[in-house]
C-alpha cells in the first residue's frame, strides 16, 4: 500500500464536479481536510475508494477524484465491507450521516464495528435530516423542534460514541466541524489504524439545524467547553489550560489546577490504547467538557486478517487443488 | 454396468420391475432423511436412475408422534429414465401411526406397507387421531402389511453393547433400511462404509448401526414375511463418472466452476434462509479455493456486501429465498443502475410472507421480473433439475460478467433438496467466460458500451488513472456524471432495457420435446421439468400428440419462442403458482390463447393430475 514514487497533493483528489453543498456547510471543511490528509497517508490514489449512502454528506464520493460509489440509503457500511473483503489492498472510506448510519443503516453500522473491518468511517453528525429538509434524526435532542416534531422531539437520542463503543468500536474519534487542521491529522491517524476507524464530525447544518454545536465549537468558547484528548497526555482543558479531569468514585469530575491543592499530577492521563472500555465510555458521554480527539484506539486483528488467516490455514491442509478434485471426490460411480 | 453390487443375494422368487417408488415416513427425529438418502445413494451406485423428494416440516423437532411432525423421504428408482420421485408409492415404511395416517393415501392398493408395531401405542394412536388401531381394525386389508416390532428387535440386537436407550432407539431406522435393502436386493456395503467414515471417531456407533442394519436385512431374509423381492436393473445412462447431487450443492459447485474459469474470486454475501442456506453451507466448506463466504447481519447486507465486492472486482453472489429477495429489491436496483455483475440465487419456497418455508412453489417469478422500483430490467433464468442447477449457476455468472448486469437465478425447494444422478462435469467442459474489464487508459468513460451487447466498461478499483464514480442517481449517458436532463433519462431507460433484451442474441433457442408440432403444447419453466416431462411422455405413449416446451431463460425469452408456441393447436402453461409465467408470455406474445394449469399446495405436480388435465383440454 505504501507508495514512495508519487507524491500527491490535495488537488489530485479534487474531481471535476462542482461541489453543491449549501454555502457555509461544514461538509466543505471535511472534504478539504480529507483531500489534504490522503497525500500524507502513503496510499496509492487508485487504491482509494469512497462509499456513501444517501443524504447530504453522501454526495461526498462525487467530489473525490478516486474510485467511488454513491449507493442507497444506509448501506454504505455493508458495501464497504464487501469491497474491503474483495480487495484488502484498497483504502476504503465511508461517508455517512447520522440518519444514514444510525436510523436506516443502524444494523450495518453496529456490525461493521463489531467485525472490525479495516475501513475508515466518517460520520457526519448534524443531528437533523438535511436532504429531506429538516426532520429529526436519531441524534436530534429531546424537545428539538423539527418538521416532524413541531411540538418537540419525544425520541431520546443516540450518543454515537456510546453506541460505537457498545458495538466494540476499536477506534473512535470526535471533532468539531470547524477544525480543518485537527481533522486532517485525525483522518491520517484513522487511515493508519488497522480496523474500523470511526470519526464523528459535529457538523453544523446551516439551513435546518444552524448553531446546534455552537456552545461547544464556537471559537470563543471552544477551549473552555471542549477537552481535546491526546494519548499519553494529562486531561487538561480551558483557555488558561487550568482545568482538568479526575475520577471521583465512578464519575469524571472537573477540577481546577491550583484549587484545593490540585496539581497536574492529580489529573487523569489519556490512554487511548486501553482495551477496557470503562473510561472511554465515560469520556464519550461527558457533556462538560465535550471530549474531542482520538478517544479510543485499540488495535486487534481485523476481520479481513482473521478471514485470510482462516483461508491460509484451510488451504494448506486441503487436498483439493481445483474444483475438479472436489467434483470427483467422495462417492462417485462409473457407468460403463 | 453394475459396479458396486457385491454380496447381492438373489432369492428365487425375485421379480424384475422397471421402477419402484418407496417412501420412508416417521417422526422428524426418526432419521427418515438419512434413511432415504442412504437408499438413494446405494441405488445410484448400483446404476439406477433416481429422483428423490424429501418432505419435512419446518419445525426442527416437532412434538413426538404428532401429525404435523411427520418427516418423509420419497424416492423413485428405475432402469428407465426417471424424472420424478413418482406419484403413488409401491412401498411405504411407516415408523409411527402419525406417519401412516398422513401417508397411507399415497400407497397403491395391494402394495407393501412396513410398520413398526412397537410405536402403535395407545398414546401414539391418540396423537395421530386414530379412534382404533389400524393394525387391528381391518382398515389396512387392501395392503400387504408387514408388521415388525422394530424397536424391540433393535433393542435385542444391541442388548450387549451397553448403549443408552436413546441411542438404541435412534438406530431403528437402520433396521427398516436393512429390510428394504433385502426386499430390493441391494448391497449394504455402501451404508456400512458410510457409517465408518461418518463416525470415524466413534467405533461403537459404527458397530451399533451396522449391527442393526444387518439385523433388519437378515430378519427380512429369514422370517418368511416377505413373499417377493424385487430387482431393478441398472438404467441405460450415458457412460461416465456419476455422483448423486442435489440442486443446492449443484448450484454451489456451478458457482465454484464459474469462479475458476472466469479468473474472478468468488464472494458470497448471504443471510441464512430456508431452503437456500445449504448453498452458503456448501461454499463455507470450500474456503480453501480462496472463496469468501460472508454471513451478513441481514438479507440487505448480504446483497449490498456482494455489490461492494463486485465493485472491487470479485465475482459476487448472494443467495436467498422469497422473503429475502423482497428485502434485496432496492439493492438489486442499485446493481442494475450502476451496471455491475451480480448473481442473485433465489431458491423459491411457498409464499406469500413467511409462507411454507420447507415446501416448494414457483411464486417468485414476477417478483424476480418486476420486484424493484423504477424501470429496472435484469436477466432472469431458472434451473430445471437438481443437476442442471450446476449449469445454470454457471450460466448466471457468465451472463452477469459478460453483460455487466444483475442476473437472478431461480431454483426451488423441490430441485434444491431433491437429488438425482449427475454425470460429473469438469470445469474445462464448461464454456469460457469473458468480461468487460479495462486495465489502462486515460479519460476513462465508465459507461462506454460494447457496441453489440451494450455491456459497459468495467474499471476495477486499484487500476491507475481510471478512477471514477458510480451511483444510484441517473447519470449522463457518456460521462457518467449525475444528470437529470429529461431526454438523457429517456435514453438511459431505453438503453438499460435494450441491453437486457440483446441477451437474446447470446442464449440458445428453445425447442419442444416429444413433438415438433401437434395438438397440445405443455409449457413450463424451472423446477417442474421432471413432472411435466414424465406426464408428456405418458401422453405420447398413449398416442396423444403433445409437446413439452420448458423455459430456462425467462428474461429475455429465447428468440424463437413465438414460433414454437404457434406450432401447436393448444398451449397450456403449467406452474406451481397462480399463473405467473403465463403473464410473462402474455406480455410478450398476446396472439396466443393460453390455457393454464396451476397448483399451489406446496407440492410438486403428480403425473396423474397432469395427464388428467391434458386429456380434459384436448
Amino acid at each position: 500500500m505504501e507508495n514512495t514514487a508519487t507524491k500527491y497533493t490535495f488537488k489530485d483528489y479534487q474531481s471535476d464536479q462542482e461541489v453543491r453543498w449549501c454555502p457555509g456547510c461544514d461538509d466543505y471543511v471535511i472534504l478539504r481536510s480529507i483531500q489534504k490528509a490522503l497525500p500524507e497517508t502513503g496510499v496509492k490514489k487508485e487504491n482509494v475508494v469512497f462509499i456513501s449512502g444517501i443524504g447530504c454528506s453522501s454526495r461526498f464520493p462525487y467530489y473525490m477524484d478516486t474510485y467511488g460509489m454513491h449507493s442507497i440509503h444506509g448501506r454504505a457500511a455493508a458495501i464497504a465491507t464487501g469491497a474491503k473483503l474483495a480487495n484488502p489492498e484498497l483504502s476504503v472510506w465511508v461517508a455517512s450521516g447520522d440518519g444514514d448510519s444510525m436510523a436506516i443503516g443502524g444494523n450495518h453500522f453496529i456490525h461493521v464495528l463489531r467485525r472490525n473491518v479495516d475501513i475508515n468511517y466518517i460520520l457526519f453528525n448534524n443531528e437533523i435530516y438535511g436532504l429531506t429538509k429538516g426532520q429529526f434524526s436519531p441524534t436530534s435532542l429531546l424537545g428539538q423542534k423539527t418538521k416532524t416534531s413541531p411540538y418537540g422531539n419525544t425520541q431520546p437520542p443516540f450518543n454515537p460514541g456510546e453506541l460505537a463503543i457498545g458495538s466494540r468500536a476499536r477506534f473512535f474519534a470526535r471533532l468539531g466541524g470547524n477544525v480543518p487542521k485537527e481533522m486532517t491529522q485525525v483522518f491520517i491517524e484513522a487511515e493508519k489504524f488497522k480496523g474500523t476507524s470511526l470519526v464523528e464530525i459535529l457538523q453544523n447544518c446551516v439551513i435546518f439545524n444552524d448553531g446546534c454545536y455552537t456552545k461547544y465549537t464556537d471559537k470563543a468558547v471552544k477551549d473552555e467547553m471542549q477537552i481535546h484528548l491526546e494519548h499519553g497526555k494529562p486531561m487538561i482543558f480551558g483557555k488558561e489550560r487550568n482545568k482538568g479531569l479526575v475520577l471521583n468514585g465512578l464519575k469524571l469530575e472537573v477540577v481546577t489546577l491550583g484549587e484545593n491543592g490540585i496539581t497536574e499530577a492529580d489529573l487523569l492521563v489519556h490512554d487511548a490504547h486501553e482495551p477496557d472500555i470503562t473510561l472511554h465510555a465515560m469520556l464519550v458521554r461527558l457533556e462538560y467538557p465535550l471530549a474531542t480527539g482520538v478517544i479510543r484506539s485499540v488495535e486487534e486483528p481485523t476481520f479481513g486478517e482473521r478471514e485470510r488467516e482462516l483461508v491460509n490455514r484451510v488451504t494448506e491442509s486441503s487436498r483439493f487443488k481445483s474444483v475438479d478434485d472436489l467434483f470427483f471426490s467422495g462417492e462417485t460411480y462409473e457407468v460403463k | 454396468m453394475i459396479t458396486d453390487s457385491k454380496n447381492n443375494t438373489t432369492p428365487k422368487d425375485s421379480v424384475v420391475v422397471e421402477n419402484v417408488v418407496i417412501r420412508f415416513v416417521g417422526d422428524s427425529g426418526d432419521g427418515m432423511q438419512l434413511t432415504g438418502t442412504q437408499f438413494s445413494d446405494t441405488s445410484a451406485m448400483f446404476g439406477n436412475d433416481i429422483a428423490t423428494f424429501p418432505n419435512y416440516p419446518s419445525e426442527i423437532r416437532a412434538p413426538q408422534g404428532s401429525l404435523y411432525g411427520v418427516s418423509g423421504f420419497q424416492v423413485q428408482i428405475g432402469s428407465l429414465d426417471i424424472t420424478t420421485p413418482g406419484d403413488s408409492v409401491d412401498l411405504l415404511v411407516a415408523m409411527n401411526p402419525a406417519g401412516l395416517k398422513t401417508n397411507l393415501s399415497a400407497l397403491k392398493p395391494g402394495q407393501m406397507l412396513i410398520v413398526d408395531t412397537d410405536s402403535f401405542t395407545k398414546k401414539n394412536l391418540e396423537k395421530a387421531h386414530y379412534d382404533s388401531n389400524p393394525l387391528e381394525d381391518g382398515s389396512l386389508d387392501n395392503y400387504k402389511v408387514i408388521e415388525v416390532a422394530m424397536t424391540s428387535l433393535t433393542k435385542e440386537a444391541l442388548k450387549d453393547m451397553g448403549l443408552d436407550n436413546k441411542s438404541v432407539i435412534r438406530s431403528k431406522n437402520m433396521f427398516a433400511l436393512g429390510m428394504v435393502y433385502f426386499i430390493y436386493n441391494r448391497s449394504m456395503d455402501h451404508t456400512i462404509d458410510f457409517f465408518q467414515k461418518k463416525f470415524k471417531k466413534k467405533p461403537t456407533i459404527v458397530e451399533a448401526n451396522t449391527k442393526v442394519l444387518k439385523a433388519g436385512y437378515y430378519f427380512a431374509e429369514t422370517m418368511e414375511i416377505i413373499a417377493t423381492t424385487y430387482q431393478i436393473a441398472p438404467a441405460t445412462m450415458d457412460k461416465g463418472i456419476y455422483r448423486m447431487i442435489n440442486g443446492n450443492t449443484a448450484t454451489a459447485w456451478g458457482l465454484l466452476a464459474a469462479s475458476q474459469n472466469s479468473g474472478f474470486e468468488l464472494f458470497l454475501g448471504s443471510y441464512p434462509i430456508t431452503p437456500a442456506t445449504d448453498i452458503l453451507h456448501e461454499l463455507s466448506k470450500h474456503r480453501y479455493f480462496g472463496i469468501k463466504t460472508f454471513q451478513a447481519e441481514d438479507e440487505i447486507a448480504g446483497v449490498t456486501s456482494s455489490i461492494g465486492a463486485s465493485f472491487a472486482g470479485d465475482l459476487a453472489v448472494t443467495t436467498t429465498s422469497g422473503p429475502g429477495l423482497a428485502l434485496k429489491g432496492e439493492a438489486i436496483g442499485l446493481a442494475m443502475m450502476i451496471e455491475l455483475p451480480l448473481v442473485i440465487v433465489n431458491v423459491q419456497r411457498g409464499g406469500p410472507s413467511t409462507g411454507l418455508p420447507t415446501k416448494t412453489e414457483q411464486s417468485d417469478l414476477l417478483q424476480a421480473m418486476y420486484g424493484r422500483n423504477g424501470e429496472s430490467p435484469v436477466i432472469v433464468i431458472a434451473a430445471s433439475t437438481p443437476s442442471n442447477s450446476f449449469d445454470f449457476a454457471y450460466e448466471a455468472c457468465k451472463l452477469a460478467l459478460e453483460h455487466m448486469t444483475p442476473v437472478i437465478l431461480l431454483t426451488d425447494g423441490y430441485i434444491a433438496n431433491g437429488s438425482a444422478p449427475w454425470k460429473i462435469k469438469k470445469a474445462a467442459d464448461m464454456p469460457p467466460i469473458g468480461n468487460q474489464v479495462v486495465k489502462e487508459g486515460t479519460n476513462h468513460v465508465p459507461y462506454k458500451r460494447d457496441e453489440k451487447s451494450l455491456a459497459r466498461n468495467w474499471a476495477i478499483p486499484g487500476t491507475p488513472n481510471l478512477e471514477h464514480r458510480v451511483g444510484g442517481l441517473e447519470k449522463d449517458k457518456t460521462t457518467g456524471n449525475v444528470s437529470q436532463e429529461p431526454l438523457n433519462h429517456q435514453f438511459q431507460t431505453e438503453i438499460r432495457a435494450e441491453k437486457v433484451r440483446r441477451v437474446q442474441d447470446y442464449i440458445p433457442e428453445i425447442h419442444p420435446e416429444y413433438q415438433e408440432a401437434g395438438d397440445l403444447l405443455v409449457v413450463g419453466w424451472g423446477g417442474t421439468y421432471g413432472s411435466l416431462n414424465a406426464a408428456v411422455n405418458q401422453m405420447n405413449q398413449e398416442g396423444y400428440k403433445v409437446g413439452h416446451l420448458h423455459f430456462n431463460y425467462i428474461n429475455p425469452l429465447p428468440k424463437n419462442t413465438l414460433d414454437q408456441l404457434k406450432k401447436f393447436k393448444k398451449v397450456i402453461v403449467c406452474e406451481l403458482n397462480a399463473g405467473q409465467m403465463v403473464q410473462v408470455l402474455k406480455n410478450n406474445y398476446q396472439e396466443i390463447d393460453y390455457l393454464q394449469y396451476n397448483k399451489a399446495q406446496g407440492l410438486p405436480f403428480t403425473t396423474l393430475e397432469l395427464t388428467e388435465k391434458f386429456k380434459q383440454v384436448l
